[in-house]
């Protein structure tokens, strides 16, 4: 700290240095320097100050306002800034905070309230069981002389439940046709992909198969074997587990993997968009024709007129085997070409 | 069997829970199909072999080779640009 001025000539400084032995003539004297000294810093800062006063004073007041101005400008866009930034920073942060919590909640009470559930279910293979009553007693002792199908699963959804099938079918093939909407490659007249779309698929067709031997040997080894397994879950839907779901999802299946390793210019000789069409649209509208009507006779199904045969068979079954495949070649049909949509968009 | 069963259970949460905890996209969808798996081998327990091929054939394959490709779609896969450079 600075002392003041006049510091020296104070009674307190006098006293102190009375305290420490000066005499009063040493005072005088200090003092008549102290004068003397301040005058000429008196002096000099005056002219010095005079000077540049003079010269500052105008520039001063211009600049001033300057700064004034400018700080005041600085200090809205900085507030503006400040103003902008603040959901950014805060409220997006305030946001996911709010939204961490509240899906924490949301799985918890879902949770909670699906133990609560489960925890009311009856004991699992119990005879007490609510739903062991005389539908299931009818199904499974009537079920092979109503159907003619072993494979029990077979003769509910093909033949009780045809209906409820024919709408799954029908919703697989929507599917496909929303998929083909949203991701197929438009066609110029000529039906070549028009300019942009090809540049924008070209980048793609380098996922085309480059010739890998392994993958090719391993698929002329194992595609057959893959065909032959989904067409014969097919037909022998009815006399053991699997049917035209499972079945025609490992035909896709099997057909992907070949598409994988021979590329699509090897597929389009089977499977190209005219013959895709024509192989999904007849297998739907047979199978509507045939169980369509259930819709208008409250599912109660009439005679197809075809034999039942003996059970175990595989042609037994009357409509179930045909309605089977049908459901094989519309599924492994829409696996085939979802993934060629998703691929480079179209077949 | 009941010890079966207690395994591939917890297996199935297990996978559940690193579906949604893995950073990596690809992992993802591997243990997605182990999940598959898995809970195809439990239709089986539960004697219902119909869902076990369907869970086995749509679950394990197709599902996981659409996840496939829009990954490699949207550039997704780690190493994906080596391979391109190479040719």
């Amino acid at each position: 700290m600075k002392p003041r001025s006049d510091y020296e000539l104070s009674l307190w400084r006098r006293l102190v240095r009375f305290v420490d032995g000066e005499t009063l003539a040493d005072v005088e004297r200090r003092a008549e320097e102290n004068r003397v000294s301040d005058a000429l810093s008196q002096k000099k800062v005056d002219v010095e100050a005079e000077t540049l006063f003079e010269q500052q004073e105008k520039e001063d007041r211009d600049d001033r306002k300057r700064r004034l101005e400018m700080e005041h400008q600085k200090e809205a866009e900085e507030l503006l800034e400040k103003y902008k930034n603040w959901p950014k920073e805060h409220g997006v942060k305030i946001f996911g905070r709010l939204y961490a919590i509240m899906a924490v909640l949301l799985c918890a009470v879902i949770i909670t309230t699906l133990l609560v559930t489960v925890s009311y279910l009856p004991e699992y293979g119990s005879p007490d069981n609510p739903n062991n009553n005389e539908v299931v007693e009818k199904y499974n002792k009537e079920g092979l002389q109503d159907t003619g199908a072993v494979n029990n699963v077979a003769g509910m959804i093909l033949d009780y439940r045809a209906f409820d099938t024919l709408g799954e079918s029908h919703v697989l093939f929507v599917a496909a046709v929303c998929v083909m909407i949203l991701l197929r490659l438009e066609l110029t007249k000529d039906g070549k992909p028009t300019d942009t779309k090809r540049a924008e698929e070209e980048n793609d067709r380098l996922y085309e198969p480059k010739n890998d031997k392994i993958l090719q040997l391993s698929a002329k080894i194992l595609v057959p074997v893959i065909i032959m397994y989904g067409i014969y879950v097919v037909l022998n839907g009815h006399l053991s587990p699997g049917g035209g779901f499972s079945g025609g999802a490992i035909i896709g299946a099997g057909l992907i993997l070949y598409v994988n390793a021979f590329g699509f210019e090897k597929a389009k000789r089977i499977m190209n968009r005219k013959n895709y069409a024509v192989i999904s649209v007849v297998p739907l509208l047979f199978y509507a024709l045939a169980k369509g009507y259930s819709f208008f006779t409250g599912a109660n199904h009439l005679e197809s007129g075809i034999p039942k045969g003996t059970p175990g068979n595989i042609l037994s079954a009357g409509l179930i085997l045909p309605l089977n495949i049908c459901v094989g070649i519309v599924v492994a049909c829409t696996m085939y070409h979802f993934y060629t949509l998703f691929r480079k968009g179209g077949m | 069997m009941e010890i079966l069963e207690m395994i591939l259970l917890s297996f199935l949460v297990v996978c559940a829970v690193s579906v949604a905890l893995s950073k990596n996209l690809l992992t993802s969808i591997v243990i997605f199909m182990a999940y598959s798996v898995i809970m195809s081998i439990i239709w089986m327990i539960l004697e219902s072999p119909d869902l076990a091929i369907t869970e086995a054939a749509v679950g394990a394959g197709v599902t996981s080779v659409l996840f496939y490709i829009t990954l490699k779609k949207i550039h997704a896969m780690k190493g994906e640009e080596d391979d391109e450079a190479e040719e």
